[in-house]
């Protein structure tokens, strides 16, 4: 029945249609068929910021691009080696990045004139040469959807929407996988409206049997499962590998915990998730705005709870003031901020690293904060949770940073259990001999957390200047000095409570790349590539960024160059400039709203290297 | 079981602090801490379990003073804070301290929400139509045309009236009070504190230094009994030095009526009902204002609505009795996984 099967060791697919057409819920579903057979992966969601841009437009395109393959795959790669177009649009908006011979799916029954007119085309793309070189597959995805659920009764609507199915059912039998984890779900998610269920179960096994009967795929291909360590795993997206790593923290602590949030693109998502386990105690506040939403979880904090606020840019820009208030009143809390492309609203729905700057200076007088960041989908969780442990130990608000690209992104995860994770050490204050206020432990200079309920241990904080010990207000010069400083040293010792930098690579030579946060993926997988012809290169990812790790300095002492990599105009290599001026920095940057590709990567690192 | 009966017996003395009092001689915030630390015993509570939240402003420095568990927050910001401190323990007595600018400039948008929400906290409103603490720029309860450092030609804007505010917002309790009147404060204040839900409580607070005598109107010896009505539930309202003064409605509005006069007899004048959950009447007694009729005092609404910590935490239980997950590690392994 099937012809050739070929062997292939990676491969990237992206789904585009308009953003109406379920693209997102396509990718992911051949994401968990092609996680639960075994390769790795990476994906990356692009989608447009309008719900429903004007139908048929470039602008409402909405995308999902993954890559696969038999051996480790950290990003969703460059160009694509097969392009799945449900309209002109997506065909316009994704020409630039197919790989030459690359195959191309399109659904025929969408290329009428008015079509390609509203994609900008100016003649027909399937006829005027545009795609020589390609490997065009014309499939009549509308009819023959159409035709697949005839027997069902659905709504009118209904019978085309299942194009998406159709039109992955074909891209199952491309590379060979099976069909039952998208009909389970399927069942799953109509399991009140059976005849949904049964219609777009229908219209995947009918595209997977349109490719095995058309002669128009010459082969299909499998991809070997790929070799990673043993263990049980599952697909997870950074956003919530987040909600799942605070619950974790919550867990292990016995904490309550609670989200004071506001809802903002792309952390939603982490507010969506939490809201599902009340069960747990888990206290999800949709507050009014950003302001009163970190407000609301430093009140929880006071109160004695697992504190935390979730937001985007633009709201890290409002919580400013609270975070200082945090920061001065010493209570535990964390601050996730999934950076999207800015300034203002900028680019809601795209990824950047521009907030690293806002995250670690953006308050008024002196203020330093935690901020560390994530680096995939996966880690997200062990970030989510250190973050808890750091705020909760060291008695301090911490700043977590995620972005677009890792939240929405996702790979598989060898799953973790609680008992992997490292413990956190409450710091109570219980009872009132030898207590105050803003006493601290020698070694973390953090103070005790007392809470109201406690007997005997009602006090008064607040945002104006305390006194050393007491906490009361003070306006004393010297004292303010004194605690300026105890605020910073509290901060700065928190490097001798995380793990050091580590590199990869050569640990000495001519070039070190530097990269921080969501950006890991992109940059180990050109970093991969070079290494085989380049040997005295190294690449050292940052997860903490303030503090730095301990050793930094002792790293980059090792090498000629440090090349700075980071999706936005230079933020971090300012701040390793201010703290580290005696290294000979390089940068570079990019400011797209999108992921570093591989190749402009090996194409700048290579200009360092002989 | 000693330490409770020993916390039953708490006096005003159990509530101060060994803070100075910093504000200005003659302020009417005096009044209202003292009037504070004689409510406290009176409410039940042990201190332990009492916290006070204030934002920013010469009001918001009153926890300070107060020994409870408190916390000076950020201007305008304390209904969220009180609100994440309520509902993560409900069990606390949480009072918010705030100043009409805290509240109904930089706050109004909080200030408006834990109302809408009814979260079972007492707000207690100093309103003095004045910053203070910036040294006396206009407010928006000022009134219109008040010149201040920052109005030298008098102000445009139209003020804010708090109750009518919070009552369109959905408010469950509102009760007005003035500075000079420590006895009503007490009771008002246990009041405030047996209502389940947001109570709101509006103290007119004189400001000696930038807005002196704004209310003497409605305090000074003449003005006292013509000028206020006193609200009670069940109560005709009746007013003035003779006794003899009654509000009655006429018509959409409320008159003031004279008893013995044109044949009018108590039986005209209206009885309050703060426990009536249409607001039609509570807002016609709020609004009203000099000269043509006295303003209201005491509790002119306080009617019985869920809490928003209920609610939740009535939800929180619920989702325990059919939770699919009884652990994160039960969490993590949900769904779709493999094994390699
Ligand atoms: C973010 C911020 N903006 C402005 C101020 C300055 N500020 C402090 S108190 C205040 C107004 C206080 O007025 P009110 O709330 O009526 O309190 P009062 O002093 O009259 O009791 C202002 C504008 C501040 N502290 N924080
Ligand atoms: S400025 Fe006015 S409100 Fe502030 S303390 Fe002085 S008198 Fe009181
Ligand atoms: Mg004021």
């Amino acid at each position: 029945m099937t012809k050739n099967i070929e062997e292939l060791e990676e491969v990237v697919i992206k789904f585009a249609g308009d953003s109406g057409d379920g693209m997102q819920l396509t990718g992911s579903q051949f994401s968990n068929t092609t996680a639960f057979i075994g390769n790795d992966l990476s994906t990356f969601p692009d989608f447009p910021a309008e719900i429903r841009a004007p139908q048929g437009t470039v602008a409402g395109v909405s995308g999902f691009k993954i890559q696969f393959g038999s051996t480790s795959v950290f990003s969703p790669g460059d160009e694509a080696d097969v392009l799945v177009a449900m309209n002109p649009a997506a065909l316009k908006a994704n020409l630039t990045s197919i790989k030459d011979r690359g195959t191309i799916i399109i659904d025929s029954d969408s290329f009428k004139i008015k079509d390609f007119e509203k994609a900008q085309f100016t003649s027909n793309p399937l006829e005027d040469g545009t795609l020589d070189g390609y490997n065009l597959i014309q499939a009549p995805i509308t009819s023959l959807t159409k035709e697949s659920v005839s027997e069902f009764d659905i709504e009118n609507k209904s019978r085309t929407r299942s194009k998406n199915m159709f039109a992955l059912g074909v891209v199952y039998w491309l590379f060979n996988r099976p069909l039952n984890i998208t009909e389970n779900f399927l069942d799953a998610k109509f399991s009140k409206q059976p005849e949904l269920a049964k219609a777009n179960k229908a219209a995947l096994k009918a595209g997977y049997n349109f490719a095995i009967t058309v002669e128009l795929l010459p082969s299909n291909y499998t991809i070997k499962p790929a070799t990673l360590p043993k263990g049980k795993y599952r697909s997870i997206t950074g956003n919530i590998a987040t909600a799942w790593g605070l619950l974790a923290a919550a867990e292990a602590t016995r904490l309550k915990l609670f989200l004071g949030t506001y809802p903002i693109t792309p952390a939603s998502d982490i507010l969506h998730e939490l809201s599902k386990y009340k069960n747990f105690d888990v206290i999800s506040f949709q507050a009014e705005d950003e302001i009163a939403g970190i407000c609301s979880a430093i009140g929880a904090s006071f109160a004695g709870n697992l504190a935390v606020t979730s937001t985007s840019g633009p709201g890290l820009a409002l919580k400013g003031e609270a975070i200082g208030l945090a920061m001065m009143t010493e209570l535990p809390i964390v601050i996730i901020d999934v950076q999207r492309g800015g300034p203002s609203t900028g680019l809601p729905t795209k990824t950047e690293q521009s907030d690293l700057m806002q995250a670690v200076y953006g308050r008024n007088g002196e203020s330093p904060v935690i901020v560390i960041a994530a680096s995939t989908p996966s880690n997200c969780f062990d970030f989510a949770y250190q973050a808890a442990k750091l705020a909760l130990e060291h008695m301090t608000p911490v700043i977590l940073l995620t972005d677009g690209f890792i939240a929405n992104g996702a790979e598989p995860w060898k799953i973790k259990s609680l008992a992997d994770m490292p413990s956190i050490k409450l710091n109570m204050a219980t009872k009132k001999e030898g207590w105050s206020p803003y006493l601290r432990d020698e070694k973390k200079l953090a103070r005790q957390w007392a809470i109201p309920g406690t007997k005997e241990l009602e006090h008064r904080i607040g945002g104006l200047e305390k006194q050393d010990v007491s906490g009361n207000v003070s306006y004393e010069p010297e004292n303010h000095e004194k605690m300026v400083t105890l605020r910073a040293d509290k901060v700065k010792r928190v490097a001798n409570f995380i793990p050091e930098l580590s590199v990869q690579g050569a640990s000495e030579g001519d070039l070190l790349i530097v990269g921080w946060g969501g950006t890991y993926g992109s940059i180990l997988t050109a970093f991969s590539e070079l290494t085989k012809e380049y040997k005295n290169v190294g690449f050292a990812h940052f997860n903490y960024i303030n503090p730095l790790p301990k050793n930094t300095s002792i790293v980059f002492s090792k090498y000629k160059t440090i090349l700075v990599c980071e999706l936005n105009s230079g933020q971090f290599i300012r701040l390793l400039k201010g703290e580290l001026s005696q290294f000979n920095y390089q940068q570079y940057n990019k400011v797209q709203g999108l992921p570093f590709s591989k190749k402009e990567l090996i194409n700048e690192f290579t200009k360092y290297l002989k | 079981m000693e330490h409770l009966v020993k916390d039953q017996e708490l006096t005003f003395k159990d509530f101060s602090t060994d803070q100075d009092v910093r504000w200005c001689p003659g302020c009417g915030d005096y009044a209202i801490l003292s009037a504070m630390q004689k409510a406290l015993p009176q409410i039940g509570k042990e201190k332990k379990d009492i916290v006070f939240i204030s934002g920013i402003g010469c009001s918001s420095r009153f926890p300070y003073y107060v020994e409870t568990y408190g916390f000076h927050s950020i201007h305008g910001r304390a209904p969220a804070i009180a609100t994440g401190v309520k509902l993560a323990n409900p069990d606390l007595s949480v009072w918010q301290i705030t100043g009409d600018g805290d509240a109904l400039a930089i706050g109004g948008n909080h200030f408006v929400h834990v109302l809408r929400r009814n979260v079972d906290i007492n707000m207690i409103l100093f309103n003095n139509e004045i910053y203070g603490l910036t040294k006396g720029q206009f407010s928006p309860t000022s009134k219109t045309g008040i010149q201040t450092k920052s109005s030298p030609q008098g102000t445009v804007d139209k003020a804010f009236n708090p109750g009518k505010l919070a009552i369109g917002a959905g408010a469950t309790f509102f009760a007005r009070v003035v500075d000079v009147n420590p006895k009503k404060m007490v009771d008002i204040f246990v009041e405030a504190e047996k209502h389940r839900g947001t109570s709101l409580v509006e103290i007119l607070q004189n400001c000696v230094i930038f807005n002196d005598k704004v209310f003497s109107a409605i305090t000074d010896k003449e003005g006292k009994f013509d000028n206020q009505l006193w609200l009670e539930h069940g109560k005709p309202m009746i007013f003035g030095k003779e006794n003899n003064k009654g509000i009655r409605l006429d018509g959409l509005k409320l008159e003031v009526v004279t008893i013995g006069e044109n044949g009018i007899t108590e039986k005209d004048i209206l009885v309050h009902d703060a426990y009536c959950e249409d607001e039609t009447l509570h807002n016609m007694l709020v609004n009203m204002t000099l000269p043509e009729m006295p303003v209201a005092f005491g509790v002119i609404r306080s009617v019985k609505a869920s809490t928003f910590n209920d609610k939740l935490w009535e939800q929180i239980s619920h989702e325990k009795t059919k939770a699919k997950f009884s652990s994160i590690d039960e969490v993590v392994n949900s769904g779709v996984t493999w094994e390699i």
